[in-house]
């Protein structure tokens, strides 16, 4: 990695507590601008954790403890004058499951909107544009384009889940998490959202948490192993499934352990 | 593995034995759900045979007469209502709200712990203990002496309780996964809790509520004390003849009367009293049953 890489995310010695467990040591990590970094390791090796710490969302979920610096885009989110509404909006998540809200496909993609501006400032007009451009930008909307009044849960999984991705666009967000996107999808619907991910990269910074090593190695340009709770490895995807320097993560990878 | 084929996936005597008790089990709980219904039927339908004779349009819609041994029981009839209406237009919207406060807000800590300990030992404690608790607080205490209004409001703290349980339960079916994205999208709690997780429980949290009216109608020891009274003749009729400050009579109270103090009473009367109470609780419990099915049909995950 150069010196003139424009970081998006960086902590430094951020340490995480569930209570008396330690779920986080000492992570510190630098994630480049733009790219799709994979957040690769056992389960409960912390990844879901470290992805959740960026949008400060861990907090929602009880006792939680956090040491350390978070930087995004060079602004430390655990500072006191951070709001998280706006924090959530510049940082989106994709979760295991497809989650859409059981609202209309259009009312999905404009939530973040409404919920992000007074109801006088929004117009219609620009709500129907602002839903076709997030409905391309995903591939959905020629599939979906007369099925806008449609309760978004009765749609196929991956649609869902394409509808997930595009709920966060109208918020332009700068970085986009996604929780292991693949794993309620079939192999076909695999493929469809990795290829979408493939044209989000550069227009959005992407962390992917993933438990397949060939989708990390097919989506991702730099990877991050962590076992344990702590980083074990940070490099180029190439790099790592070509030649990792260490031990455990070449242990991990070739599938001694999982 | 050579064996002969046709002594291949045949039943061995412990998968006979095995069967034999899975058919056992299912006729005891056919049988169970069966002696439930059967009391049900029989109760309903002794009590519509035994209340025949008086029962009318005039039946609902006049007074008691002759030292209640005649007429109809509209004073009653109405009182109830009145009473339902006002303690669960109190505590239901307490209720829901404290409910929300508890399910979406609260921190897991000592003293929600308590809170939540408390709303299930107060569903637990006896109507007569209400009772106590209402004659003090609000016929004595706040004054308002034995009247409409301190009567509904010791019903209200009554059902308060279920209220809020069966509120926090409704609340909690709805998926984590919908509280998520929110969040996620930067939502308040407030925003989640308004857009998605009231719109998806609401039918649950009516059902909760609406159930409490059987409660509410049927009880006759919180009201004993605090507001209803023997006999009170009212204009018949008419839908305002109470006002919040006048005790009234109740059909829960009016059964009780006619059936254990009053001598003499015929005895179509406690049974088409009866029926009539058992007949607006029905019918409130099939409005909640269809609203809730309209709500259902709404909504999909």
């Amino acid at each position: 990695m150069s010196n003139d890489t424009k970081y998006t995310i960086t902590t430094d010695k951020l340490n995480l507590w569930y209570g008396d467990f330690q779920a986080l040591i000492n992570v510190t990590v630098n994630i480049a601008d733009g790219i799709i970094t994979g957040l690769i390791g056992p389960s409960g090796c912390g990844k879901t954790t470290l992805l959740r710490c960026f949008n400060r969302v861990n907090e929602r979920y009880g006792n939680v403890t956090t040491t350390g610096e978070i930087l995004i885009n060079g602004k430390n989110i655990y500072d006191d004058d951070v709001s998280l509404p706006e924090l959530r909006k510049a940082i989106g998540m994709v979760f295991q499951r497809p989650n859409p809200l059981p609202i209309s496909v259009y009312e999905n993609v404009v939530f973040g909107l409404r919920v992000h501006s007074r109801r006088k400032n929004i117009k219609k007009s620009e709500m129907d544009e602002v839903v076709e451009k997030s409905l391309r930008e995903v591939f959905l909307w020629d599939d979906l384009k007369d099925k806008l009044d449609k309760k978004a849960t009765g749609l196929q999984l991956e649609q869902q889940q394409k509808l997930c991705i595009a709920r966060l666009l109208p918020l332009k967000p700068d970085i986009i998490l996604m929780d292991e996107p693949c794993s309620a999808l079939d192999s076909e619907s695999t493929r469809a959202v990795e290829e979408l991910m493939l044209t989000l990269a550069g227009k959005y910074t992407i962390v992917i948490v993933t438990h397949n090593m060939a989708q990390a190695r097919r989506v991702s340009d730099e990877c991050i192993f962590m076992l344990l709770g702590e980083i074990m490895e940070h490099t180029r995807t190439e790099e790592m499934f070509l030649t990792p320097k260490n031990p455990k993560t070449a242990d991990y990878i070739e599938g001694r352990y999982g | 593995m050579s064996n002969t084929t046709q002594a291949m996936y045949t039943e061995t005597p412990f998968v006979r034995t095995k069967r034999r008790y899975q058919g056992l089990a299912k006729y005891i709980f056919m049988s169970m759900t069966l002696l439930m219904i059967l009391p049900l039927i029989l109760i309903v339908g002794y009590l519509f045979v035994k209340a025949a004779p008086v029962l009318s349009l005039d039946f609902i819609f006049t007074n008691p007469i002759r030292g209640m041994r005649d007429g109809g029981i509209w004073a009653a009839l109405l009182g109830t209502i009145y009473l339902v209406v006002i303690s669960l237009v109190t505590s239901a919207p307490i209720g829901v709200l404290a409910a929300v406060y508890l399910n979406e807000y609260a921190k897991d800590n000592w003293f929600t712990r308590i809170i939540n300990l408390a709303v299930v030992n107060l569903a637990g404690v006896p109507s007569i203990v209400h009772a106590l608790f209402g004659l003090g607080a609000f016929v004595l205490f706040a004054g308002m002496g034995r009247s409409i209004i301190a009567a509904s409001l010791t019903l209200g703290i009554m059902t308060l309780p279920v209220i809020i349980a069966s509120t926090k339960e409704a609340l909690g079916a709805v998926p984590i996964a919908f509280r998520e994205a929110c969040w996620n999208v930067g939502a308040t709690r407030w925003q989640t809790i308004r857009s998605i997780v009231l719109p998806n429980s609401i039918s649950g949290i009516l059902t909760g509520i609406i159930l409490q009216v059987s409660r509410a109608a049927g009880e006759t020891a919180p009201i004993m004390f605090t507001g209803a009274v023997f006999f009170k003749a009212i204009p018949e009729g008419d839908l305002l003849a109470y006002g919040i400050f006048d005790q009234c009579m109740a059909l829960s109270m009016h059964l009780f009367t006619i059936s254990t103090q009053v001598p003499n009473v015929p005895t179509a009367l406690p049974y088409g009293t009866a029926v009539v109470l058992l007949g607006t609780v029905l019918l409130v419990n099939a409005v909640a049953i269809v609203l809730r099915v309209y709500l259902r049909s709404r909504k999909k995950w």
